[in-house]
């Protein structure tokens, strides 16, 4: 294989953000018609290599080749022109625009010297169908969720003949079935001659769809290697520079205290819950100290009922009760103030707040709570923010750098962080792990089950089933916007689920096949 | 040094400090300051008092940018302001009377604060955008004022009043020790409780914010309140040293020059980090005189 | 529709713009006269020009401060020169050269030198009065052949209606705008900068040369409403057009464009000059009323409008 020549070579190149050096002497080849992985904890500096090979970083040192000739690409657009077609990691795209055109803009066909929008349309419908992703093309991005505007990055970032095609963790919100589609499109362009750079968390995908890693700690180079010849132990083990405490324990005591549910009255009940245009009616129970999971497709309404149990939407039926008693939550802080605490799966847009520090960011919600004139002792508050970054690992370990400038999965860290800094009584989960390692998603894996065991109530809602029937002692699913089951955790697996996902039946609901719908 | 190079006052000191030299060298009387009858006289006295209503306005406007908003109605405000104290004093049997400055003063900051919460209450419960929100009372708010000195400039002869925007107090100008009573409780609020960094947060990301549970709506009030206050006492400093309410020029582009000092001061107008300090550095290169 | 971010605010300006129409026919005679709808854009069209500049550059997420000022200068440039003998075919493009540079001006110094627009525009704005200065003090009036038949034509539209030559270059103007923001990469871009300037580098956009750009049309607009205007005023004069930024950003606005930028419409501007112009003609047609209650009148209407074009365009939580 190394016979042939690289497409695209790094050498020798390092980059220092103020107070880190985020790429330290990095080499990295990519071949045509292969898929190469690229591995490492959260602030590894993956993205980083992806943004300084695109052009969007200058690198202090080293040089990048390009089809062998020596290239320094002075932005995005220039890289692209070269062939190079990217998925950043966060979804760069612009909500105030329409799916087509988030597509096809800056290369939309023209007509009479302007922009052929029937011609716009019908190429983004093509390649939406080639993605099996079934969306009006014009409807505005910003109304669809994560996961589909992940499927539209990649769907723009197909659009174009590249040579080369990058891939930041384009599979973090995803279901199974996008995942799929996506190793299929991912395939045929090998099969093309495309060279494919490839990240994600995901062992079992890397796995599925690599043909070589390379595996960066630090900043720094640790290697490259076949994946034929890479047993999954060791790359974690490469990865974190340590064996990674298994997660079996989690597992086992999940399954024995399987009856979770010790008080007769649930901490918070939904009765007929439902909003127009989001979810049908919902009832769901979750008593204190149960780990309820949410599974369920995309588009199934997994996260509309998030949102409406934490108050940041208004039901319009239905109600909720907290210990028995109805209560009414019109904004998130009502939520709060009855201690239910939301953590939004779009961190970017809903969680973090970039420009203040990952201190001011983790005490947001403990202050607010406070009220403004009560201050958190600074004392205190460096106390809490030094034992979370300990915890849940959070990179580098400076509570005064910016928020906005973490990586990825250590922005989640923070996130988290913020609300488990207020203890509240029921903590919804949204996609908590989205971009988390290996390592760190054990620990927080392990965080959320101790909690639990402490009489915290959890909803965790993962596009990832494997991690839900890991840690909950009941799971709902959702399809079409309805509940379809409610099923307690007794040897569950995977495959159950995801059979009565595909029936659309939990027992209680007419055996009509509903028509397909699409998520507008 | 790259601490220094990066901080977000660093480049506005080092104009201030251009601006200094440049007129040490044209005007080379600028920097002296003489003790006349006690008090500090000398062009630097004249631009920090003539630079206090801009400062004291700029403090206000400073935490309403901070949110992602903007008041255009301080101009307005501080017309208002100015016309209904003249008034009142020329109103009563006795304008020399402390207790009637006292009242005519309070007055003025009573109704700042109604168009405050006015003004608030446009952006943060119908969800107007700021700028337009309060053109609406930058546009009325002349007119309001005009009716209340009833389209004239009414001078007023009142030795306390006067006070405010001429007098002196331990050798400085009142209206110094105004500005520097109203920074120093503006940082106190923003730095010693939570203010600052919900402020903060509501600018940067609005939506993080409210899932927090940060009441913005609440917020978004009192900044625009606060403003509102600001631009009346700013109002007050103005009239009293002119010794007339003039409503149609009172306060005129104060707005501007008060924006001019907040965003040259190191605040960006997209909401979020600011430097409530940066101001005093602003004042005297953003004074168009 | 209504709730849609995209259109509904440009559906309730023209639903409420129409209402203002009803209301001012039933309660003033010969309100709804075709030609008092026509003054609307025979008083306005340099204004109606200034707000589509303006629409771009707020598109983009910018502001420009400096039209006003920059009218002003065209004016003094214009009235100048025509005194000073040059003929009005090199005057005009020269305007038009010399504001778009100054707009180029203000697009480096935002995009190179990162300063921010509210900042960058306010400096040209004090550079453009301070030219008008330079060039004089006093009001200089204009009697060159070509402005004053310029000034004086009428285009007959029929009946008794007529409208003047401003009006049918405002309108090209517009027209130019809606195809170019609408059907060109360009104006895509423009939308896509106020949508997320980091999402539109990442995504390969032009985003540098869009970014400059708007604020040479900007200045280029600025120019050609100043030419407009010395048509309306047939003078140079350094204090005029003060606050008329105001008036362009807040038809803007009005018209359903977000100043956070990627959302809005040329037409809506358009719709966003006529209530200010229609604000007008109510006031002329109360006839009666003092300056002041004309200030706050126009304070209520606005409030009156906005009002009612929030409430109409809420959307649920
Ligand atoms: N713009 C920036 N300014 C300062 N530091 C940065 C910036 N971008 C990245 N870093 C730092 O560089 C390091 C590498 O970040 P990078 O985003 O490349 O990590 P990553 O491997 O992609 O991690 P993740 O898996 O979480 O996405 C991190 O320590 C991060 O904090
Ligand atoms: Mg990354």
């Amino acid at each position: 294989m190394a016979e042939r020549n690289a497409v695209v070579e790094l050498n020798d190149i390092s980059i220092t953000f103020p107070g880190v050096k985020a790429l330290d002497s990095v080499g990295f080849r990519l071949f045509p018609g292969e898929v190469h992985s690229l591995m490492g904890e959260n602030g590894a500096g993956k993205s980083t290599l992806i943004k300084v090979l695109t052009g969007v970083y200058s690198p202090d040192t080293g040089v990048i080749t390009v089809d062998g000739e020596r290239v320094a690409f002075s932005g995005p657009a220039e890289s692209q022109a070269a062939g190079i077609s990217t998925v950043y990691q966060e979804v760069n795209l612009l909500a105030n625009l329409t799916v087509a055109e988030n597509i096809m803009l800056g290369r939309e066909p023209h007509r009479f010297g302007v922009v052929d929008w029937r011609a716009t349309r019908k190429r983004a419908a093509e390649l939406l169908s080639d993605l099996h992703l079934d969306i009006d093309p014009s409807s505005l991005l910003g109304d669809h969720s994560l996961a589909v505007q992940q499927l539209v990055a990649i769907a723009r970032a197909t659009n174009v003949q590249a040579k080369v095609l990058i891939l930041d963790e384009p599979t973090s919100s995803l279901d199974a079935d996008e995942v799929a589609e996506l190793f299929r499109v991912i395939r045929s362009l090998k099969e093309s001659g495309v060279a494919i750079l490839f990240v994600s968390h995901f062992l079992d995908q890397v796995y599925e769809i690599s043909d070589r890693i390379t595996v960066l700690r630090n900043g720094k180079l640790i290697g490259e290697y076949l994946t034929g010849d890479l047993l999954r132990i060791d790359l974690v083990q490469k990865m974190i520079g340590k064996e990674l405490a298994v997660l079996d324990d989690i597992q086992s005591r999940v399954q024995e205290e399987q009856s979770g549910a010790t008080a007769d009255v649930p901490f918070v009940s939904a009765i007929g819950l439902g909003r127009k245009g989001a979810i049908e009616p919902v009832d769901l129970d979750v008593y204190e100290g149960e780990v309820v999971g949410i599974a369920g497709l995309l588009g199934s309404g997994r996260t509309e009922l998030a949102r409406i149990l934490s108050g940041v939407d208004r039901p319009d039926s239905g109600e909720i009760q907290v210990e028995g008693r109805g209560r009414r939550f019109r904004t998130p802080r009502a939520a709060l103030s009855s201690r239910i605490a939301y953590s939004s799966e779009n961190r970017r847009a809903e969680g973090i707040v970039a420009e203040l520090s990952v201190r001011d960011n983790l005490a947001l919600a403990l202050q607010a709570d406070r009220g403004w004139f009560r201050r958190i002792p600074r004392k205190r508050l460096d106390e809490l923010t030094q034992s979370y970054i300990e915890t849940l690992q959070i990179r580098p370990a400076n509570p005064d750098i910016l928020v906005g400038n973490l990586s990825g999965g250590n922005q989640q860290k923070v996130l988290l962080a913020r609300w488990l800094a207020i203890a509240p009584r029921l903590l919804i989960l949204d996609e908590p792990t989205r971009g988390i390692d290996v390592g760190a998603k054990a620990e927080i894996q392990k965080l959320v089950a101790n909690l639990a065991e402490n009489g915290m109530s959890v909803v965790f809602i993962s596009a990832e089933l494997e991690e839900v029937l890991r840690l909950s002692n009941r799971v709902a699913i959702m399809r079409d916007r309805r509940m379809v089951a409610d099923l307690p955790n007794r040897d569950l697996t995977v495959d159950d689920i995801l059979g009565v996902i595909a029936e659309g039946a939990g027992g209680d609901e007419s055996d009509a096949p509903t028509a397909e719908r699409i998520p507008s | 040094m790259s601490r220094v190079l990066t901080n977000r006052l660093f480049w506005p000191v080092v104009v201030l400090l251009a601006l200094f030299a440049v007129n040490l060298v044209a005007f080379p009387g600028f920097f002296a300051i003489e003790v006349k009858n006690g008090h500090l006289f000398g062009s630097l006295v004249d631009i920090v008092r003539n630079g206090a209503p801009t400062l004291i306005i700029a403090i206000g406007m400073t935490l309403v940018i901070a949110t992602r908003g903007i008041d255009l109605s301080v101009g307005a405000i501080c017309a208002i302001a100015g016309a209904i104290s003249c008034s009142i004093i020329l109103g009563s049997p006795d304008p020399g009377n402390v207790g009637t400055v006292v009242v005519a003063v309070i007055t003025a900051l009573l109704v700042a604060l109604v168009l405050g919460l006015w003004n608030g209450f446009l952006v943060a419960v119908i969800g107007v955008q700021p700028i337009i929100a309060t053109l609406v009372l930058m546009t009325a708010g002349r007119g309001i004022a005009m009716l209340i000195t009833e389209g004239q400039i009414l001078t007023v002869n009142s030795a306390p009043f006067k006070t405010l925007g001429s007098g002196f107090l331990f050798g400085i100008p009142v209206a110094v020790w105004i500005a520097a009573a109203i920074f120093a409780l503006a940082a106190l609020l923003t730095r010693r409780t939570a203010l600052g960094l919900f402020i903060e947060s509501v600018g940067i990301n609005p939506e993080a914010s409210r899932q927090a549970g940060l009441r913005s709506r609440g917020l978004l009030f009192s900044v625009y309140t606060f403003s509102a206050v600001c631009a009346a006492i700013a109002g007050l400093v103005l009239t009293s040293n002119q010794t007339a309410a003039d409503a149609n020029n009172t306060g005129l582009f104060i707005e501007l020059d008060a924006i001019l000092a907040v965003v040259i001061g190191g605040t960006s107008l997209a909401g979020g980090r600011y430097s409530s300090s940066a101001p005093w550095w602003a004042r005297s290169s953003s004074r168009r005189s | 529709m209504l709730t849609s971010p995209k259109h509904g605010p440009v559906v309730v300006t023209l639903v409420l713009l129409l209402a203002i129409f009803a209301i001012g026919g039933l309660r003033y005679r010969g309100f709804l006269g075709g030609q008092v709808f026509l003054n609307l854009f025979v008083d306005n069209a340099y204004l109606i020009v200034l707000a589509v500049g303006m629409t771009f550059v707020i598109l983009t997420g910018g502001i420009d401060l400096s039209v006003g000022a920059v009218v002003a200068l065209s004016t003094m440039i214009a009235a100048s020169m025509l005194q000073a003998g040059w003929s009005p075919g090199v005057v005009i493009p020269l305007i038009l050269i010399a504001t778009s540079v100054l707009g180029l001006l203000v697009g480096l110094m935002i995009h190179v030198f990162k300063v921010q627009p509210f900042i960058a525009t306010l400096a040209a704005m004090f550079l453009a009065r301070g030219l008008c200065y330079i060039i004089s003090n006093n009001s200089i009036s204009i009697t060159d052949p070509f402005f004053t038949a310029f000034a004086y034509t009428r285009i007959p539209l029929g009946g008794r209606l007529s409208i003047t030559p401003s009006v049918v270059v405002a309108v090209l103007v517009v027209i130019a705008a809606v195809v170019v923001l609408q059907y060109t990469r360009f104006g895509r871009t423009v939308y896509a900068l106020g949508g997320g300037e980091q999402s539109g580098m990442l995504m390969g956009l032009a985003v540098a040369r869009t970014k400059v750009l708007v604020y040479i049309i900007s200045g280029f607009c600025s120019g050609l409403a100043g030419i407009l205007f010395t048509f309306y005023t047939l003078s140079g004069y350094p204090l005029t057009a003060i606050g008329t930024e105001l008036d362009a950003i807040a038809a803007v606005v009005i018209g359903g464009t977000l100043l956070t930028g990627g959302y809005g419409f040329v037409l809506g501007s358009v719709l966003g000059v006529l209530v200010l112009g229609v604000i007008q003609t109510i006031i002329t047609f109360e006839g009666t009323l003092s300056s002041w209650w004309t200030r706050i009148f126009i304070g209520a209407l606005l409030l009156v409008f906005i009002v009612l074009q929030k409430l109409l365009t809420a959307r649920r939580r």
